[in-house]
C-alpha cells in the first residue's frame, strides 16, 4: 500500500510488537447455542477497535468475556500479559460502559463517578480531583450534584464515559455506545468520543452495528457474522478490499455478480459475468474455470448518455429505472437487458442549468468504471 | 348507546362501593349508638369510647398484637430479603427449584392447615426441648414470621426480576466487591420493596386471626383473638368502638402512603422536566 506507516500506528503489522489484548480460541456456548464459536483476535495499546455486526451475532457476548461476565467455553484470554480465566470482574483492568449506561439512580453525577475510585480506596482528595478532572473532559463539570434523572440523553451517555475512565483502565469496553443517541448528536459524539480516546490514550473496544459508526471511529474493524470473525481490517481495507460477499455487502453497498474466471494474469484478471465481462487490474490467487463474484460499489461506477465509442470489458448498458435525488448526490437504479438492477451513485457537482435533470427516467445510459474498481470475492 | 352504557358503568360502580362500604359506615355509626343493644338505636353518644378507653384487656391486646407485628415485620423483611435475594441473584443452585416451591407454599397452604402444624411442632419442640416452655407472644411471632416471610420473599423477588442484573455488573466492574456491590446497589434499590414488605408483613400480622388462635396459650390474646371471642357472645357497642378506631388508623396510613407515592411521582416528573430543559 502507498506510504510506509509508521509501526506504532499500526502495531497488527509489527510481527514483534506484544499485544495487550490477546483472544484465542474463545467459543462461548448456551446451551446447544453457539453465540461466539472459536475466535482468535489480537488488539494492541492504543487501538480504537470495533466490533460490528448485526443483531444477535455475538458481539456484545464477547465483550462481556472480556469484562468477566461470562466465562468462555473454551479459550483463553490474556490481558496485558496475564491470563483472566480466574481473574473476577472487580479485579481485571478493564472497564465497562453500558449500552443502558448503567447509572446508579440513587447516586448523584459525582458519586456515580467516584465510585470506582471509592472501591479502590484512593485518598479523598485524590478521588475529588480527578472526578474534577474527568468530568472537565466530558463537559459537565457543572452537573455534579445532579441525578442521572435529571440528565438529557446525551449527557448520561457522558457520564457514563466519564465513570468508566476516571479509573484509567488498561481496556475500555463500549457496548454501542452512541445507539441510545439521536442521529444528530450522535455523529457530533463520534468525533468527540475518538478525540477523547487520543487524549486519554486507553485502547478502546467499541461494539456497534452501526457501520458508519465503525468505519469513523475505528483504528481496525472485525466483521462479525454468526459468532466468527468474517474479516479483520482497517475500514479501507474493508470498504476497499472486502473479502466475502458478506462483507462487501454489510459494509456500504455493492453490486455484486456472480461470474467464472476466464483469463488469470500476474496482474490482472477477466471475469465473465451476467454484467458482460469484467476486467481487474490487480492479480489475485484463483484457479481459471473458478466460481467467483466481482463487486462493483455504486460509486465506481460512471453513469453517462453518450454511447462508448468502442466495445470492451467493464461497460454495461441500460434504462433509469428509478431515481433517489438526496441532494448532494443521486441514486440510479439502472435496469439491464437481463432485467438485473444496478446502483449507480453520482455526485451531483455540477448544478443544472434546468430544473429537469440531465438524466431521467427511462432514458437509456451507459455504464463504464475502471479496472481497478471491481473487487472480486472467493466467496 | 355509549351514554347508556356509562350510566350502566356507573350504577355498577355505586353498588360495588356501596358492598364495600356500607358496613363499614354502619359500622361507624353505630359505635356512636348510646344503646346497649346494637341494633337499638338509643341517640348519639361517645358513651363506648370511654368504656373502651378504661378496659385494661382491651390495651393489652392492642400492645400485644403491636409488639408482635412490629417484630414479625422486620424479621420477616430480613429473611423474606435474603430468600428473595438466593431465588434471583444466586444462580441455578442445587434445589433452588424446590426451595422456590417452599417457599410460596404458605402463600396456598390453608391457614386452618399452617395454624395446625405449627401448633404441632410447638409442643413436640416443648417435648423435646423445653422451649417455648409457653404458648403466646414468641410463638404467634415465630407463626407469624414463618407465613409473612412468603410474602416478602415474592415482593423481592418480583422486584429483583423488574430490575435486572446491570446496575450490580456496572459496580461489580468498577471494582466493587459482591459484598460491597449488595450494601451499595442491591440493598439501596430494593429498599421500596423492602419497606412495602415490610408494611405487608405488618398488616397481615395485624389481621391474623387464624394462626394466632392455633398457636397462642391462656392469657395471650391478640386484637383479632379479642374481638373475635367477645363477638361470639354477640353484637357490642364497645367492639363498634374499638373497630371505629383501627379503621381510622388504617385510613390514616393509606393517606400518608398515598402521599408519598404522590410525591415521588411529582419528584420524577420535575427531573424528567429539567432534564428536558437542559436539551432545549
Ligand atoms: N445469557 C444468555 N443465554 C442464552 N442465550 C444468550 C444469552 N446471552 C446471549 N445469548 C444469545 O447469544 C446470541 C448473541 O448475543 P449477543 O448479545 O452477543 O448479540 P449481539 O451481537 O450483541 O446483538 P445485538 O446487536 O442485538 O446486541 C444471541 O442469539 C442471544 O440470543
Ligand atoms: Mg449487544
Amino acid at each position: 500500500m502507498a506510504g510506509e506507516p509508521t509501526a506504532s500506528d499500526t502495531p497488527w503489522l509489527d510481527k514483534d510488537a506484544e499485544p495487550l489484548i490477546r483472544i484465542k480460541g474463545i467459543t462461548k456456548k448456551f446451551g446447544e447455542f453457539i453465540a461466539v464459536n472459536n475466535v482468535d483476535l489480537d488488539i494492541y495499546q492504543g487501538e480504537l477497535f470495533c466490533l460490528l455486526g448485526g443483531s444477535g451475532c455475538g458481539k456484545t457476548t464477547l465483550l462481556r468475556m472480556l469484562a468477566g461476565f461470562e466465562t468462555p467455553s473454551s479459550g483463553t484470554i490474556v490481558i496485558d500479559g496475564a491470563d483472566m480465566s480466574q481473574v473476577p470482574p472487580y479485579e481485571r483492568p478493564t472497564n465497562m460502559m453500558f449500552q443502558s449506561y448503567a447509572l446508579f439512580p440513587h447516586m448523584s453525577v459525582e458519586k456515580n463517578v467516584a465510585f470506582g475510585l471509592k472501591q479502590d480506596k484512593v485518598p479523598n482528595d485524590e478521588i475529588a480531583d480527578r472526578v474534577d478532572d474527568i468530568l472537565k473532559l466530558v463537559e459537565l463539570q457543572d452537573f455534579k450534584a445532579r441525578k442521572p434523572q435529571q440528565l438529557s440523553g446525551g449527557q448520561r451517555q457522558r457520564v457514563a464515559l466519564a465513570r468508566a475512565l476516571v479509573k484509567k483502565p488498561k481496556v475500555l469496553l463500549l457496548d454501542e455506545p452512541l445507539a441510545a443517541l439521536d442521529k444528530k448528536l450522535r455523529e457530533h459524539t463520534q468525533f468527540e468520543l475518538a478525540n477523547i480516546q487520543e487524549q486519554v490514550g486507553i485502547t478502546f473496544v467499541v461494539v456497534t452495528h452501526d457501520q458508519e459508526e465503525a468505519m469513523t471511529l475505528s483504528s481496525r474493524i472485525a466483521v462479525m457474522d454468526k459468532g466468527e470473525f468474517v474479516q479483520i481490517g482497517t475500514p479501507t481495507e474493508i470498504y476497499e478490499f472486502p473479502e466475502t460477499r458478506f462483507v462487501a455487502d454489510f459494509i456500504g453497498s455493492a453490486n455484486i455478480f456472480e461470474g467464472e474466471i476466464v483469463e488469470d494474469g500476474a496482474d490482472h484478471v477477466r471475469v465473465s459475468t451476467s454484467l458482460g465481462e469484467i476486467y481487474i487490474d490487480h492479480g489475485q490467487s484463483t484457479k481459471m474455470g473458478s466460481r467467483v463474484w466481482a463487486a462493483i460499489r455504486p460509486e465506481k461506477i460512471h453513469l453517462s448518455k453518450k454511447a462508448p465509442t468502442k466495445s470492451g470489458p467493464n461497460q454495461a448498458a441500460g434504462k433509469v429505472d428509478d431515481i433517489g435525488y438526496l441532494g448532494n448526490s443521486s441514486i440510479y437504479k439502472i435496469r439491464l437487458d437481463t432485467g438485473q438492477i444496478v446502483d449507480v451513485t453520482s455526485p451531483n457537482q455540477i448544478r443544472p442549468k434546468s430544473r429537469t435533470h440531465g438524466i431521467t427516467w427511462e432514458d437509456t445510459v451507459y455504464l463504464n468504471w475502471e479496472p481497478s474498481s471491481a473487487m472480486l470475492l472467493n466467496k | 348507546m355509549y351514554g347508556k352504557r356509562s350510566r350502566f358503568l356507573t350504577i355498577m360502580l355505586v353498588v360495588g362501593m356501596a358492598f364495600f362500604y356500607v358496613p363499614m359506615i354502619l359500622l361507624v355509626i353505630y359505635s356512636f349508638n348510646y344503646s346497649r343493644i346494637v341494633p337499638v338505636w338509643g341517640g348519639w353518644s361517645t358513651r363506648w369510647y370511654g368504656v373502651l378507653f378504661e378496659s385494661e384487656e382491651v390495651w393489652s391486646a392492642v400492645g400485644l398484637s403491636l409488639e408482635i407485628a412490629v417484630l414479625n415485620a422486620t424479621f420477616a423483611t430480613l429473611l423474606g430479603t435474603l430468600a428473595g435475594l438466593a431465588m434471583v441473584r444466586f444462580g441455578r443452585f442445587k434445589g433452588r427449584t424446590l426451595f422456590g416451591g417452599m417457599l410460596v407454599a404458605p402463600l396456598v397452604m390453608p391457614e386452618v392447615i399452617t395454624g395446625l402444624s405449627l401448633l404441632v411442632m410447638f409442643i413436640t419442640l416443648k417435648q423435646l426441648v423445653g422451649w417455648p416452655a409457653e404458648r403466646g407472644f414468641t410463638t404467634i411471632t415465630i407463626a407469624h414470621i414463618t407465613f409473612s416471610l412468603a410474602y416478602v420473599a415474592v415482593i423481592i423477588q418480583a422486584r429483583l426480576t423488574g430490575m435486572g442484573q446491570t446496575l450490580e455488573e456496572a459496580a461489580l466492574d468498577l471494582g466493587a466487591k459482591p459484598f460491597r456491590v449488595l450494601t451499595a446497589i442491591t440493598i439501596p434499590r430494593l429498599a421500596p420493596g423492602m419497606v412495602a414488605g415490610w408494611l405487608l408483613a405488618f398488616t397481615l400480622s395485624l389481621d391474623d386471626l387464624v394462626i394466632a388462635s392455633f398457636v397462642t396459650g391462656p392469657g395471650a390474646n391478640t386484637l383479632p383473638i379479642l374481638i373475635f371471642s367477645r363477638i361470639r357472645l354477640g353484637l357490642r357497642p364497645d367492639i363498634n368502638a374499638l373497630a371505629t378506631i383501627i379503621i381510622l388508623f388504617v385510613a390514616v396510613c393509606v393517606a400518608i402512603a398515598a402521599l408519598i407515592m404522590f410525591q415521588q411521582q411529582r419528584r420524577a416528573m420535575r427531573d424528567e422536566q429539567i432534564a428536558n430543559r437542559e436539551v432545549a
